[in-house]
């Protein structure tokens, strides 16, 4: 059985400190899963703030190396990636959303060059018309079009609008894999369900498979198949997304089920309170 | 762009006055092309004549109207200054950009090669050149020297945005888009360190027309051609303020005078106005 | 908290610190000889008293964000109030913000703190973090370096930081940890007047309680308004005491958020609160049919009528005043109060 992304104790260390301190912080700490070629699935990350999450997905696209450990997509090792040629090719199948809209828009950028330099590279749209035409449909998927898009500065676009730009851009090349940092952490419920609903018909249909790095418990319980749940780096819980949510065992992880906020005034407050109290006292 | 020259012009006193200053200095470097004679020429008017209505800037002892004289030299020294500065530019950004984005070892290296250059005197490297060029020594060859000597300094300082920018995450936004590294720099890395580059061409420009002057004073470039520094030179080997001809000495002075502020209030103003952050305050971001 | 408070009058009275009239503020683009004008803040009106926290939720691009920067006084061109007026009053300063901008400006930092959405626009990405306290903050505080590096430490420890982040460079930080680094920026002053676009959303749900705990916290101690804009219903439901949905650049409905939660007067209300997605259940979760409605063009009478499934004849051509509403509220629909969650 081939596999699609394969992590093998693969752990990142950052230098913390001064100048002159040698100490470092290990923010992937010695993980390991792996996602099959043939099932395309929707793998979710959750874990807390500072957890190493966003840095699992940089080494997934390549823009960092682990200090040990490998990444091998679908057979090369992708630290091995070196020239270009080999570069794009991983690119039109892997394909990255991030974290926070504003920053992934350079702001003296239009918008929609980033959409155009996709099509152009990875879609092999070569003509204006063409490269509006292979966009405008990417954003028909996200319930944007090319007229709302076209010509505009990211400051110009709610951070909503911008997140959807960047979802329909990665779709662009037809990718096998889509790291999704939070891509969903920035729109509101109802578009939230439509992103995240899309992310199921890609996988069902276009047999897309998915790395979803969230914070939300629950659409990861809504659309994942698998779920590992990262505390300072190291995975402490993993395994079938709903068996896991539904009864974590690690008391980290029942910690983050309790926290996430009961949609019901009363209630919620109440756990804010309680949480207050905790901390203080 | 009409309208952004207006609003400076309008707004921002530094750049009125330094406009100002330059466009004085421009019409003077025009005005070269309509010389009466050439500028070559010795003994073309009238020697020793103070400034009055006939000759405005008066006339120096070598027969030469120094309006005529100021204009020849004010163009060929401006020449000088922003072919230097125009080369090292290309240099600094290329260096600067390149060895901030790809960072690690690479980056190390350039940086010590870097510094080193940097450490080297000018003048001396400049001055033994000279010495063995003698002839071959003509100002092309003298500005491309400058300008590999003069780069170090602001490759550095852009490779410090640089660094930044490339972890910026719009950075690996723009490369999974399909662009290429050379779009990156130059699309969107570019317009942040433009700032830098203004500065430092002004500062540039300025070290560049120094060094001109300063060789020329000691009469190690083409005398004949006619510079603020050769002016100077010239001046001095006929004792020009022993024997009263100030003129021929203050004329240059306070061009070169002109030039360094005007410039320096341009590029301050230009400044502020090319800032990313207040490009981005003004599109309303 | 043991902290000895700083001085400030106890008021009690519910009193109106923001009053906001009919306002109305557009982005205005000439491009390429076509104007385009984007009506984001549409003919609002509504008042934040003290002592409270005021939530404003809605889609996105329902223009939250271009109503705080209005609010805020943060508007740039081509953005324009058009129509319109934004009042504080601090004590005995009263500012209306677009008559007396350089009241307003005195007020900024000291009376009223802005959060703002995307967290890295406040920080410089190339100073290490410390610089931005003793920017933003240090002048306000009138306290020695000491004493100022100790209470931002004890400020960040709060918010769950290690002091050390104030060595750091932003990009060495978490999406998360830069978040509550603007926050703790935005607190350490503790406001009269704080202004929150989606504080929480990069949070994990462990440290969003925390976040969320300690500016109600502050709130409280202080007796400060808050406005807190998020599109999250279950954070409006934990810290918010009265919530606004705006949809399509205006209001929809405002009211106690407890009131609104139990019985939403306004279908889109209703389909927000519904629409949340809850551990263990899995079922579809529809998003709104049709598409959100362009702001350039928007529809009708009622801005929901395309996407209301209990829209009627009327509901095209007459635009619904925001009226009082059962609940002790406004709303504006022709139908209020005829949906009922569940
Ligand atoms: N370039 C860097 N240099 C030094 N430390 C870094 C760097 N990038 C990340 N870190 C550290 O690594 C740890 C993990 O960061 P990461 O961004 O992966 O967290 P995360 O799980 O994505 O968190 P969040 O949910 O807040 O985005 C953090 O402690 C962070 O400070
Ligand atoms: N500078 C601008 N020029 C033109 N249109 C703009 C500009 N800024 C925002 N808009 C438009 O105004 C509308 C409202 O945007 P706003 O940022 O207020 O939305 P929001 O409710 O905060 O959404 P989100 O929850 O996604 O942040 C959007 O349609 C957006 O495209
Ligand atoms: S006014 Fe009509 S269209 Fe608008 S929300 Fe009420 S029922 Fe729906
Ligand atoms: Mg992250
Ligand atoms: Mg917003």
């Amino acid at each position: 059985m081939s596999k699609l992304l394969e992590l093998d104790h693969v752990t990142k260390l950052y230098p913390v400190g001064g100048l002159f301190s040698r100490q470092s912080i290990k923010a992937v700490n010695d993980v390991s899963f792996s996602l099959d070629a043939d099932k395309p699935e929707i793998f979710a990350i959750v874990g807390e703030s500072g957890s190493g999450k966003s840095t699992m997905a940089k080494m997934m696209l390549g823009n960092e190396v682990p200090n040990s450990g490998r990444l091998v997509f679908d057979g090369t090792d992708i630290s091995t990636i070196r020239n270009r040629s080999q570069r794009e090719a991983f690119m039109a199948r892997v394909q990255p959303v991030f974290q926070n809209p504003f920053e992934a828009f350079n702001p003296l950028t239009r918008v929609d060059a980033y959409l155009f330099g996709t099509a152009h590279r990875f879609a092999g749209a070569n003509n204006q018309a063409e490269k509006e035409r292979v966009c405008d449909e990417a954003l028909q998927r996200v319930g944007l079009s090319m007229a709302e898009i076209k010509g505009r500065f990211s400051h110009e676009l709610s951070g909503g609008q911008l997140q959807r730009v960047a979802v329909a851009r990665a779709l662009i090349p037809s990718p096998k894999l889509i790291v999704a940092d939070e891509p969903v952490s920035m729109v509101d419920a109802s578009l939230r369900m439509s992103i995240v609903n899309l992310f199921r018909s890609l996988r069902d249909e276009l047999k897309v498979s998915i790395i979803y790095i969230t914070h939300d418990l629950a659409t990861a319980y809504y659309i994942s198949d698998r779920v590992i749940i990262m505390q300072k780096g190291v995975v402490i819980e993993s395994g079938d997304a709903r068996a896991v949510l539904d009864n974590p065992t690690h008391p980290y992880s029942i910690a983050l089920k309790n926290a996430v906020l009961p949609p019901d005034p009363r209630a919620a407050s109440a756990a804010i309170r309680l949480r207050s109290a905790a901390a203080a006292g | 762009m009409f309208k952004v020259l207006r609003d400076l012009l309008r707004y921002n006193r530094e750049f009125l006055f330094g406009s100002l200053l330059i466009a004085i200095i421009l019409a003077v470097v025009v005005a070269s092309y309509f010389a009466p004679y050439d500028e070559m020429m010795t003994y073309a008017v009238i020697p020793d004549m103070p400034p009055g209505s006939e000759y405005w800037l008066g006339t120096n002892s070598r027969g030469q109207d120094m309006f005529w004289q100021l204009a020849a030299s004010m163009r060929n020294t401006l020449i000088f200054g922003i072919v230097v500065a125009l080369i090292s530019r290309v240099i600094a950004i290329a260096v600067g950009l390149i060895s901030g984005y790809v960072g690690g070892k690479t980056d190390q290296a350039i940086m010590a090669f870097n510094d080193t250059l940097g450490a080297l005197p000018n003048i001396p490297i400049l001055l033994l050149l000279v010495f063995v060029l003698r002839d071959q020594m003509t100002w092309p060859v003298l500005a491309l020297t400058a300008a590999l000597l003069g780069w170090t300094h602001d490759s550095r300082l852009i490779r410090s945005v640089a660094l930044s920018l490339r972890t910026r995450e719009f950075t690996r936004h723009a490369a999974f888009s399909g662009m290429r590294t050379t779009q990156i720099l130059l699309r969107e890395h570019l317009p942040y360190v433009m700032p830098i580059v203004f500065f430092t061409t002004m500062n540039n420009l300025i070290w560049a027309i120094g060094l001109e002057v300063t060789l020329s004073i000691l009469g190690f470039s083409d005398i004949n051609r006619p510079t603020i520094g050769g002016m100077i030179y010239w001046a001095n080997a006929h004792s020009a303020m022993v024997a009263g001809i100030w003129w021929w000495i203050a004329v240059p002075m306070v061009a070169v005078v002109m030039l360094f502020i005007g410039l320096f209030l341009l590029a301050m103003s230009v400044n502020e106005y090319i800032d990313p952050r207040s490009r981005l305050a003004r599109m309303g971001a | 908290m043991t902290e000895v408070l700083d001085f400030k009058p106890a008021v009690t009275q519910a009193q109106d610190v923001l009053t906001i009239r009919d306002l109305k503020a557009y982005y205005v683009n000439d491009m390429f000889g076509v104007r385009r004008e984007v009506r984001a803040v549409d003919g609002i009106s509504l008042t934040v008293r003290r002592n409270e926290v005021y939530g404003i939720a809605g889609e996105s691009s329902s223009g939250k964000t271009s109503l705080i920067k209005t609010l805020a006084g943060a508007i740039r061109p081509p953005m324009r109030v058009v129509d319109g007026s934004v009042n504080f009053s601090f004590g005995d300063t009263h500012i209306d913000v677009y008559a007396e901008p350089e009241k307003m400006k005195a007020a900024r930092w000291q009376n009223l703190s802005y959060i703002m959405q995307g967290s890295m626009s406040v920080l410089n990405p190339v100073r290490r973090i410390k610089h931005a306290f003793n920017d933003f903050a240090f002048r306000h505080m009138g306290l020695d370096r000491r004493a100022f590096r100790q209470r931002v430490e004890s400020h960040l420890q709060k918010l769950g930081l290690d002091p050390n982040v104030l060595e750091a460079f932003p990009h060495q930080l978490s999406g998360g940890m830069r978040q509550r680094v603007t926050i703790a920026l935005a607190t350490v002053c503790e406001p009269e007047f704080i202004i929150a676009d989606e504080p929480t959303t990069a949070l994990d749900v462990l440290v969003q309680q925390d976040v969320l705990g300690l500016l109600k916290e502050v709130q409280a101690r202080l007796g400060s308004s808050v406005v807190f804009v998020t599109h999250d219903m279950s954070v409006h439901a934990a810290i918010t005491d009265r919530l606004a949905i705006m949809y399509a650049g205006r209001l929809a409905e405002e009211g106690p958020t407890q009131a609104m939660f139990d019985n939403p007067q306004h279908p889109y209300t209703a389909h927000l609160i519904a629409s949340l997605p809850r551990i263990g259940d899995v079922s579809t979760r529809k998003s709104l049919a049709g598409k959100p409605p362009s702001l350039a063009n928007p529809p009708s009478g009622c801005r929901f009528h395309p996407r209301c499934p209990i829209a009627i004849d009327r509901c095209s051509k007459e635009v619904p005043e925001m009226l009082p509403s059962a609940i002790g509220g406004r709303v504006a629909c022709f139908r209020a109060g005829e949906v009922a969650v569940k």
